[in-house]
C-alpha cells in the first residue's frame, strides 16, 4: 500500500466556473499514473464520498500528457454564496492526499497492484 | 507560412511583472499584447457591486507599463474582462485609469471600449423564445432572474476586438470576454488556423503561468505559425515543459479534452507537445470545431442581502469536549436573543451560518465531529439579513450571547470567545449571488458588444 501524495506531483482543487469544481491528480511520470489508474481506487463512487456529491454527477477524465486524473462534479454551493466557505475552490481535495493505494509501487516500474 | 509573435505580461492585470523582461520582450518583437483582466473568482461581489479585483495602483502601475509599451512599438494593446467582472462600472473605471495615464505620460492613440452589458430587454425576448439555454449546475431562472439582478453581463468572443481593431482602435478595453477570446481575436483574423489560435490563447490567457515553477508570475511570449505555436516565458529562470504546459488544460477547466468558447470548441485529443529548448515548448494538433449556433456566456449577480461577521476562538476543554451540544445550545440562545432586540419576525428577516474550523468549516460533512485532540477551534458567525442595521444588530448579538454562554461543567460567568481584533463584529456590506450559468444565443457575434472610439 503507498498513500497517493507518495506518488503524485501534485494533488489540487480548484473552481471550474462558479457552479462547478474540478479536481487534479497529476504525476510525475506514466508509471505512477498507470499504477494509480489501474488500481481503480479513484473512481465516481470514491469522488462521490469524498467530495460530497452524487456519483451519477462526477466526471472523471484521464489525461495522459500530464500524467493526470481530473475529477469534475457540481459545486454543492455556488461559488461566493454564504454558506459558501471556499470561494476560489482550493481547499476541498483534502480527502485525496492519504488515501491508500494498493500494491507495492517501484519507481519506474510497476509490482502488483494486477 | 503566417507568424505572429504576441505577448500575455502577466496573468491579470494589476498583478504585476518585471518591468526588465518586459522590456527585453518588447525589443524582441511583438505584432500586439494582451492582458486578461477578469476573474470570478472573486466571487459575485466584484460584478454585483462594482468592485475592482485588483487594487487602482496594481492596475495603473501595470497599465502605465503597458501603454508607454505597446505606443512605442505602435502595436495593439488589448486588455479583456476589465476591473474583474467586465461589468461597464468595472470597464469604466478601467477606462478612467488609461485617460490618467495617457494625460500624465503625453500619449496619443485611438481607444475602443467594448460594452459588455447588454439590454435587459434583449436578453428577456431570447429566454421568452427559447434561446437562453442551461449549463452544468445551472441555477433556475425566469424572468425576474433578469431583471433583479445588479449586473448580467456576457461573455464576447473574438469578434468584437477584431472590430475594434478595424476600426483603427490602438488600444482595446473589454467588458466581460472569454479569456482566451483577446488573444485568439487577432490571430484567427489573420488566418491562422483556429485551433491553434484557441488553444495557444487559452494557455496565454494566465500569462507565465504555465511554467514549472515559478514565485510570481510573469509573462508568455508566444510564436503562432500555421503549424504550431511555440511558448516561452519572459522570465529568465522560468521553464516551459511539456508537462507544465500539458497540465495548463487541466486548470480551471472541467474537461481537458473539450473546451467551450464562444462560437466553437477546442478539441485537444490530438495535441503534441515538444520540448524545443530547456525553456520553450512546441504545440501541435489543437482543432476547432464551430458552434452551429452562436452563444455567448452569461454572468449576472443578484444582491442578496446585507452582511456582518463574527470570528472568535475557543480553547476552552470543557467546552471543546462538549463542543457540538454547546453549539446546538448557542444558536437557539442567538435566535432568542437576536428576536428580543429586533422582535420576531415571520420570516426572520436574517439568517445565520456557523462556521467551525478545525472540524468542518472548509469541508462540510454531515455528522462530523472535532478531532478528540482538538486544542482549539475557531468559530465564524456569519449574518445575512435585509438590511444592514439588521446584520450588524445580529452579529452584535451573536457575539455577546456565544461570549457568555452557559458551559454546563462551570458556574458563574463565563468568557467563551477570543477575539483578535476590536471591534469584534464586522460589517461586510452587501451581498450578492451569481444567479446564471447559461448561454444565450446571439444573431450576430458582434450584436451585444458594442464598440465606442474616443481619441485620447
Amino acid at each position: 500500500m503507498v498513500a497517493l501524495r507518495e506518488l503524485a506531483q501534485l494533488i489540487r482543487s480548484k473552481n471550474a466556473g462558479m457552479f462547478e469544481l474540478t479536481v487534479d491528480v497529476m504525476f510525475p511520470d506514466a508509471a505512477a499514473f498507470d499504477f494509480v489508474v489501474d488500481s481503480g481506487v479513484l473512481d465516481r463512487e470514491l469522488a462521490a464520498r469524498l467530495f460530497g456529491v452524487d456519483a451519477a454527477d462526477v466526471q472523471i477524465f484521464l489525461y495522459r500528457p500530464a500524467y493526470a486524473i481530473k475529477f469534475s462534479f457540481p459545486r454543492p454551493v455556488a461559488c461566493g454564496d454564504p454558506a459558501d466557505s471556499d470561494l476560489f475552490g482550493g481547499q476541498q481535495f483534502a480527502g485525496l492526499v492519504n488515501l491508500d493505494i494498493p500494491g507495492d509501487f517501484v519507481a519506474g516500474s510497476r509490482v502488483g497492484a494486477h | 507560412m503566417t507568424t505572429m509573435r504576441y505577448l500575455a505580461p502577466t496573468g491579470m492585470l494589476g498583478g504585476g511583472f518585471n518591468a526588465e523582461y518586459f522590456a527585453e520582450a518588447l525589443a524582441s518583437g511583438l505584432d500586439f499584447i494582451a492582458c486578461d483582466s477578469g476573474s470570478i473568482d472573486g466571487g459575485p461581489a466584484n460584478l454585483g457591486g462594482n468592485i475592482p479585483f485588483f487594487s487602482r495602483d496594481g492596475v495603473k502601475r501595470d497599465l502605465r507599463l503597458l501603454l508607454i509599451g505597446a505606443r512605442s512599438l505602435d502595436i495593439p494593446l488589448l486588455i479583456g474582462s476589465c476591473g474583474g467582472s467586465g461589468g461597464r462600472w468595472n470597464l469604466n473605471w478601467v477606462r478612467e485609469i488609461v485617460e490618467e495615464i495617457a494625460g500624465e505620460e503625453g500619449l496619443h492613440f485611438t481607444l475602443a471600449t467594448i460594452d459588455a452589458e447588454p439590454d435587459r430587454a434583449v436578453l428577456l425576448e431570447r429566454f421568452g423564445s427559447g434561446r437562453v439555454h442551461p449549463l452544468t449546475n445551472a441555477p433556475a431562472i425566469d424572468k425576474s432572474t433578469f431583471t433583479d439582478a445588479a449586473h448580467i453581463v456576457a461573455m464576447m468572443g473574438t469578434e468584437p476586438y477584431v472590430e475594434a481593431l478595424a476600426a483603427g482602435a490602438d488600444v482595446v478595453l473589454a467588458g466581460r470576454s472569454s479569456d482566451a477570446a483577446l488573444f485568439a481575436a487577432i490571430p484567427v483574423s489573420r488566418g491562422l488556423p483556429p485551433g491553434l489560435a484557441w488553444h495557444a490563447a487559452k494557455i496565454m490567457e494566465c500569462g507565465g503561468s504555465a511554467v514549472v515553477q515559478m514565485d510570481n508570475v510573469d509573462g508568455m511570449i508566444c510564436t503562432i505559425t500555421d503549424e504550431y505555436f511555440d511558448l516561452e516565458p519572459t522570465h529568465p529562470e522560468h521553464r516551459c515543459s511539456e508537462v507544465s504546459i500539458a497540465s495548463h488544460s487541466l486548470y480551471e477547466t472541467s474537461n481537458p479534452f473539450e473546451m467551450y468558447e464562444p462560437g466553437g470548441v477546442m478539441r485537444l485529443q490530438n495535441v503534441e507537445f515538444e520540448q524545443l529548448t530547456d525553456r520553450v515548448v512546441r504545440v501541435r494538433g489543437s482543432e476547432y470545431t464551430p458552434a452551429e449556433t452562436y452563444t455567448v456566456k452569461l454572468e449576472g449577480a443578484t444582491l442578496i442581502g446585507y452582511r456582518a461577521m463574527v470570528l472568535g476562538g475557543i480553547t476552552d476543554p470543557a467546552i471543546l469536549d462538549r463542543f457540538d451540544e454547546w453549539l446546538e445550545s448557542g444558536k437557539r440562545a442567538v435566535i432568542e436573543a437576536a428576536d428580543r432586540t429586533i422582535g420576531h419576525l415571520d420570516p426572520a428577516p436574517y439568517s445565520i451560518v456557523y462556521r467551525v474550523y478545525g472540524r468542518d468549516a472548509v469541508i462540510p460533512r454531515a455528522g462530523s465531529r472535532l478531532p478528540s485532540d482538538a486544542s482549539e477551534v475557531g468559530l465564524l458567525v456569519t449574518v445575512t439579513a435585509d438590511s444592514q442595521k439588521i446584520a450588524s444588530t445580529v452579529a452584535s448579538q451573536a457575539a455577546f450571547t456565544l461570549l457568555h454562554l452557559r458551559v454546563p461543567e462551570w458556574h458563574g460567568l463565563v468568557s467563551n470567545l477570543a477575539y483578535a481584533f476590536a471591534p469584534h463584529v464586522t460589517d461586510l456590506g452587501p451581498g450578492y449571488s451569481f444567479v446564471f450559468n447559461h448561454v444565450v444565443e446571439l444573431d450576430s457575434p458582434t450584436e451585444l458588444f458594442p464598440v465606442t472610439l474616443r481619441e485620447v
